[in-house]
């Protein structure tokens, strides 16, 4: 095949770079202004440097807004409950839909599908008379149990590929030596698919993380539960908006996301798009 | 032998529907009959105070009122032209990232950070460069003399329309470039060395062999961003509240406001049930346009 000419190499990282500012631009931006005082932030006109940027919003953010720790926790735990119920649920259904044929099979699957389509929002006014009925607005199971749910679908079809992948000959020869189903299940199916079922805990975290904003500002209002995307709001304040040290505890806030995501991207990319592009 | 046992394996209806039954009674619950709850409240005045049967008193308003209809409308506009370009910079981002340069493997990460990071704190960085004072667009747009001065991107009703726009092609631009991406590699390779010898050029090479053989996946994409474009309430909802003066009010928004900004559930369930209509019509069409695209391509 042709190789690159030059102009056309120089051609094609310039787009790329003008594509990554495009991508990073509000990141960059979050940082640089994290790294300015409250002061030099309204200095207009705008400036590209300055000589007096510093990390002090980073210190001086968890003294405004003393529970900005609790509000960090409150996100990860909630995440990592939401993950964990959301692979209870969706283990067994995934092995089901991959390993057996039953009536409503595909037709149940077109419905999970659906179920993405309305995404929390259409349905808040009842789920919000709901977790009035059960008493549980304004706490950590008013963000957690809806989470839940809008994590099930997409995880059951990621998790029903990586089952499929498993050939069933090893199961039937465990099933000849005499091995129960449950056996089989987590003797068996569950190492072998680690990788996918880390893949899913993954979809569920990073999604369980993004969709805590809507459910927290809607069903809970005590803030020793807020997650970190509405404990933001604690930085505007009545007399003046703490804008830098906002910006920071944004910065420190996505920090669980992001090193889960770091370390795990590999398999993210792969385990999302195999499924998918496989159909 | 081998095959009876597999049938017997398959044929036992009763364990696979156990293994479901968790997941789908928990659905049930908390999707399932809300969805039927809000069609219920539709046709009632609920609201904090109690609530009576109204019938279609609730509907007839709507499809009476023209604000409902220009907020119809501006949510078709907004969501059309919004998956469009992260269809359209998707592709762009693929094409780039799947040339074989330096670096490649690198930039396949970096482009994840917005999807990867809650929307609501990547609504937040915008924010601050939609910012007339100290946001870096009217920065450079008064450095290059293209605005007189400060420029508030979000204050005025244009710009502020656009300016949602943008940051929800953000939020969408990296996983329809992954996606598209990931088909990409899954094109045989011979088919553009084929075309090569034939003295194909790139452009030709992608025109040819590229598009048509990501269709399936561009179909895909095009659904799942139509979908969650038409409901997304994140963007919006921090960086304008559905202003300035209305501009930019989808109907989730509007549904939202008078739902639980107002407590009129009644009110606010009719305009669920035409969100809920309006999504279902679209995919409905969209899956008898698949099986058509499907039948098309098994039969030539």
């Amino acid at each position: 095949m042709d190789k690159y000419s030059l102009p056309l190499k120089i051609f094609l990282y310039l787009s790329i770079t003008v594509f990554f500012i495009f991508i990073l631009l509000p990141f960059v931006e979050m940082f640089y202004a994290s790294l300015r005082p409250l002061k030099h932030i309204f200095r207009s006109p705008y400036q590209f440097y300055s000589d007096d940027l510093s990390f002090w919003a980073y210190r001086e953010m968890w003294n405004t807004v003393p529970l900005l720790g609790r509000y960090i926790f409150n996100s990860f735990f909630m995440a990592i409950t939401v993950t964990f119920f959301t692979l209870l649920f969706v283990i067994p259904a995934a092995y089901s839909y991959a390993r057996f044929n039953f009536p409503f099979k595909q037709g149940s699957l077109w419905v999970l599908l659906a179920v993405n389509m309305f995404s929390g929002a259409v349905l808040l006014i009842p789920l919000f008379k709901l977790l009035r009925y059960f008493d549980l607005l304004n706490t950590y199971f008013a963000m957690i149990v809806p989470g839940i749910a809008f994590c099930i679908p997409t995880s059951i079809w990621l998790l029903k590929a990586y089952f499929e992948k498993i050939p069933v000959e090893l199961e039937e020869a465990a099933y000849c030596d005499g091995a129960s189903r449950m056996d089989i299940l987590f003797r068996i199916i569950a190492p072998l698919s680690t990788p996918g079922i880390a893949v899913t805990a993954i979809y569920a975290f990073i999604q369980a993380y993004a969709q805590q904003f809507l459910f927290a500002i809607t069903f809970n209002s005590i803030r020793e539960y807020m997650p970190i995307v509405s404990g933001l709001t604690e930085f505007i304040g009545y007399q003046s908006v703490k804008w830098n040290e906002m910006m920071a505890a944004s910065i420190v806030g996505v920090f669980p996301v992001l090193i889960v995501f770091i370390f795990l991207q590999k398999y993210i990319v792969e385990g999302l798009t195999a499924g998918a592009v496989k159909n | 032998m081998k095959k009876n046992k597999l049938n017997s394996y398959n044929s036992q209806f009763f364990l696979a529907y156990i293994l479901i039954a968790p997941a789908v009674i928990y659905l049930l619950c908390i999707v399932g009959w809300p969805l039927i709850e809000t069609f219920r409240l539709s046709f009632t005045n609920s609201s904090i105070a109690g609530e009576d049967y109204v019938g279609f008193e609730n509907y007839e308003k709507l499809l009476s009122s023209s604000k409902f209809s220009k907020i119809a409308i501006r949510t078709f506009v907004w969501t059309f032209f919004s998956v469009l370009l992260k269809l359209i910079i998707g592709m762009i981002g693929a094409v780039l990232l799947n040339a074989s340069l330096r670096g490649r493997s690198f930039f396949r990460i970096l482009v994840l950070p917005p999807w990867v990071v809650p929307i609501a704190i990547g609504a937040l960085g915008w924010m601050w460069v939609y910012n007339g004072h100290f946001g870096i667009l009217s920065g450079i747009g008064i450095r290059l003399g293209i605005l007189d001065g400060p420029f508030s991107f979000l204050a005025y009703k244009n710009s502020a329309f656009v300016a949602t726009m943008v940051t929800d092609i953000w939020v969408g631009v990296p996983f329809v470039t992954l996606f598209f991406l990931a088909g990409m590699q899954a094109i045989p390779r011979d088919l553009y060395e084929a075309a090569y010898c034939d003295g194909a050029g790139r452009f030709s090479r992608w025109y040819h062999i590229t598009l048509p053989q990501l269709t399936p996946v561009i179909i895909t994409m095009s659904l799942i961003s139509a979908v969650s474009t038409f409901v997304s309430f994140d963007i919006i909802y921090i960086l304008t509240e559905g202003g300035p003066r209305g501009a930019t009010t989808t109907l989730i928004i509007d549904t939202y406001k008078m739902a639980l900004g107002n407590y009129k559930f009644g009110k606010g369930s009719a305009r669920a049930v035409m969100i809920v209509i309006m999504i279902s019509t679209f995919a409905i069409a969209y899956f008898y346009l698949l099986s058509r695209i499907n039948k098309k391509v098994s039969h030539g």
